[in-house]
């Protein structure tokens, strides 16, 4: 099976999507914030707490969509403590962003095993089931890849058009831009720049989480440790990737989660066989730098991402 | 216009008291604005006019007194209270979003947030309105940060007009504006007025003040210090208000002219962007000289300055400090050979803005002695040293510890100064050293410059003011699209005639005779 028959194949085409849906998720989130101006590095810390708290939910008896919530109020409140340190307090997005990373990943880790002290191999939970969309999933290639999904992945697709929308289209999309371009602009219309940079940073936190619960809600139906495994950082790059644009990181998205797909179907050709298998793992990521060296040479940062704005400062 | 309507106040400002830790930026300021009236606030750099209509706008909260509009208390520290009740504010530094359109920027925050849709056909109905009745012509598409600054203030105008504002409030609007673009604003204030708005018009230019306005209040060290109409007052008599004495330009006596310290022969440099970059320029700097270089901001006159300060080297062509060509060429060597800079921008290389006044004072002298051995900054010297620069200046500031952001542009200003002719410097770069001063400020640098030429040091005065070259320099030289005229002596030129090499004529044939 060389290279060709896999890019023809449905399944090569299926996984990618599966793939690129939590990071359409938490690329989402992280244009939100990003976009009113406040970078979150708390994304992968925010993944992890989003992965177990879904799963835990629902191993506790509640319902999947329930665990979706639950995961994205987990994911607020974290997003609550993010952007109450960065926006009214003004302190380094670096740092905090690192710290809460730190703690939502030790605290999940810490609540697993107060949750489950004597568990050797993590319980599985009924996760999400394919969604055959009828007619549509026929087409041949496009078909499995595109409509017989979960439904959490055509969530993801749906809100990429939904963050489009808002942001471009409705006042408080233009709002929440000025406030990553010019704060000040937006508080000499009166408006609060804590209160849209707040909003933003705790909404895109819960899209974060979201992104990790998909991980053990609908990819895998279990939770262990290590499993967002860096996707957080990922998605920092796919921003930058889709010059904070949501429809050019959807792509990005699906771009990195095809050459995800592609390495582990290349590790079992002959190959395969010669290479070590770090080599394919690697790729993913090496093709994605390059590919952000090309796309984001002439991409419009947002003027004001990572400054702190205070009224009344001289 | 009935007595009645023209008699009614629609702000007011009582005793307003505004301070930043040790400075007092107002001290119980108190004025009138009536409707269909433009009102000046004149006075110098640091005089607390732009802090005063900070409060008015809610940017800053005062620390006594309050504001009335249409009547009405306005809440302080509220910004949408002040857009609500009808003011509208033209910021010296735009609060645009370069990255947005016109449109978008017009638009922000005048429709409710929560709503699915953006009312887009109707905003571009109404923006175009505007820009036909008060003839604010700009492409309501078109980026942000592709206009002009001239075109950028418009959209401020718009931005307030489209707010319905009754009042508006400028703010130094001029300072960024070329001559033609004042008179097309002046044109646009009369218009507003005539519609029945009012304005608040703050400005140290006296012309301009004299020009526009209806009355006029003098601000002073934060205080009121004069109001008067503007029919019955001149410019002396503003002048001495605004600065508390007569004020009276440096007389300038001829310069006494010696070798040529550094000299450039044949020099080119690349083009950057649109900015165009030398082309074979020929120039001396002598000793107790003050040499002009007029010409419209953007024909290289940033490249000839880089250039002299180091901060590029020539593509082809000599450059020769006393008489010797330099092959090495870096700002550290500039320095180090007596080349001292007054940068173009204060704000952006000039000083840094969080650092103290000391530090900023030692920002070219930090890395030898006295002000650090082996690797030591000496601070007692430093500050010592910055004492010296506070006192013998004039720099208006609460101490060496203050940062420098906190002072006004002329207290900056003095400060550069200070820091540029206690090092002796043999050559001086003066790129737009009185750009946005007060005139106490302006006679004050201009003062300077000449007792360093009279020490002895070569003086290169870049200005796009030609009244500013024509008063100070002993030669001028004009400078067109990277090219640089031949060298004339004081008096041999009228404005006219170098307004005719600034346009780009006569260096075909000038070029074979420049010194």
């Amino acid at each position: 099976m060389d290279l060709f028959d896999i890019l023809l194949s449905a399944s090569f085409w299926a996984a990618a999507i599966r793939i690129a849906s939590p990071l359409i998720f938490a690329t989402l989130g992280e244009l939100i914030c990003e976009r009113a101006g406040v970078l979150n590095l708390g994304i992968e810390g925010i993944m992890v707490a989003g992965a177990f708290a879904g799963w835990m939910a629902v191993y506790s008896g509640a319902g999947l969509w329930t665990g979706v919530a639950v995961a994205m109020a987990v994911g607020m409140l974290f997003g609550l403590v993010h952007s109450l340190l960065t926006v009214p307090f003004g302190l380094s997005q670096h740092v905090v962003g690192l710290g809460v990373t730190l703690l939502a990943t030790s605290s999940t880790y810490y609540a697993y095993r107060l949750a489950l002290p004597e568990v050797t191999s993590p319980p599985k939970i009924a996760a999400f089931k394919p969604w055959e969309i009828p007619l549509l999933s026929d087409i041949p290639l496009i078909g499995p890849a595109l409509f017989s999904q979960t439904p959490l992945t055509y969530l993801a697709f749906v809100l990429v058009g939904v963050v489009s929308v808002v942001l471009y289209r409705t006042p408080l999309g233009l709002a929440l831009r000025a406030a990553g371009e010019n704060p000040a602009a937006v508080a000499a219309q009166g408006l609060s720049v804590t209160g849209l940079r707040m909003g933003a940073v705790i909404v895109g936190s819960g899209l974060m989480a979201v992104g990790g619960a998909f991980l053990t809600m609908s990819a895998f139906d279990s939770f262990f440790f290590e499993m967002v495994n860096g996707r957080g950082w990922i998605c920092i790059a796919l921003v930058v990737f889709g010059a904070w644009k949501p429809g050019k990181a959807l792509l990005g998205a699906v771009l990195f989660a095809a050459f995800d797909a592609a390495q582990i179907r290349v590790q079992q050709t002959s190959l395969g066989a010669d290479i070590p298998y770090q080599i394919f793992l690697m790729t993913p990521y090496v093709l994605s730098i390059l590919a952000l060296i090309a796309m984001s040479r002439r991409a419009e940062v947002p003027a004001a991402l990572m400054v702190p704005f205070n009224k009344g400062e001289r | 216009m009935t007595g009645a309507e023209a008699a009614q106040v629609v702000l007011r400002l009582d005793r307003i008291t505004k301070r930043f830790d040790a400075l007092t930026a107002n001290d119980a300021v108190s004025l009138d604005l009536r409707r269909g009236e433009v009102v000046a606030l004149l006075g110098e750099n640091g005089a607390g006019k732009t802090t005063l209509m900070n409060i008015l706008f809610g940017q800053y909260t005062a620390d006594e007194g309050r504001v009335e509009v249409m009547g009405r208390d306005l809440p302080p520290g509220n910004s949408r209270a002040a857009l609500q009740a009808g003011v509208g504010m033209v910021h010296q530094h735009f609060t645009l979003a370069d990255n947005m359109t016109v449109l978008e920027n017009v638009t922000l925050g005048t429709e409710p947030l929560w709503r699915w849709r953006s009312d887009q056909s109707v905003a571009r109905a109404r923006l175009a309105d505007l820009v036909r009745d008060f003839r604010l012509t700009v492409d309501p598409d078109a980026r942000v940060g592709s206009l002009t600054v001239g075109e950028r203030q418009r959209v401020e105008i718009l931005k307030a007009l489209y707010r319905e504002a009754r009042i508006l409030i400028l703010d130094e609007p001029t300072a960024v504006l070329t001559p033609q673009e004042t008179v097309d604003l002046f044109a646009t204030l009369r218009k507003a007025v005539a519609m029945g708005l009012s304005i608040m018009f703050i400005s140290h230019k006296l012309h301009e003040v004299m020009d526009i306005s209806d009355r006029i209040v003098v601000l002073r060290h934060g205080r009121v210090v004069a109001e008067m109409a503007t029919a019955d007052t001149d410019r002396h008599a503003l002048a001495a208000a605004m600065v508390g004495s007569e004020i009276s330009a440096p007389r300038v006596a001829p310069g006494n002219p010696g070798a040529a310290l550094l000299r450039l022969s044949d020099v080119s440099t690349p083009d950057r962007g649109n900015a165009p970059g030398l082309k074979r320029v020929m120039l001396a700097l002598r000793a107790g000289q003050i040499t002009g270089l007029a010409g419209v901001s953007g024909n290289g006159q940033a490249a000839l300055a880089d250039l002299i300060g180091g901060l590029c080297v020539p593509e082809s062509g000599r450059l020769d400090l006393d008489g010797q060509t330099r092959d090495r060429w870096s700002p550290r060597v500039a320095v180090e050979h007596g080349i001292a800079r007054i940068p173009e921008d204060r704000h952006k290389t000039g000083t840094i803005a969080d650092f103290t006044l000391t530090e900023n004072a030692v920002l070219e002298s930090y890395h030898k002695p006295p002000m650090s051995r082996n690797g030591w900054m000496n601070w007692g010297q430093a500050e010592a040293e910055t004492q010296a620069i506070i006192r013998g200046y004039d720099v208006r500031c609460p101490g060496p510890d203050t940062r420098i952001r906190l002072l006004s542009g002329g207290n900056m200003q003095k400060l550069i100064l200070g820091r540029v002719l206690e090092a002796a410097p043999r050559i001086i770069l003066a790129n737009q050293p009185v750009r946005g001063l007060d005139i106490g400020a302006v006679n004050y640098v201009h003062e300077q410059l000449l007792k360093a030429r009279d020490r002895g040091a070569a003086v290169l005065l870049i200005s796009e003011d030609l009244d500013e070259i024509m008063a100070l320099s002993d030669v001028i030289h004009v400078m067109s699209q990277g090219r640089l005229s031949p060298e004339f002596a004081r008096g041999s030129m009228t404005p006219t005639d170098l307004g005719v090499w600034m346009a780009g004529h006569g260096f075909d044939e000038g070029l074979a005779h420049a010194s």
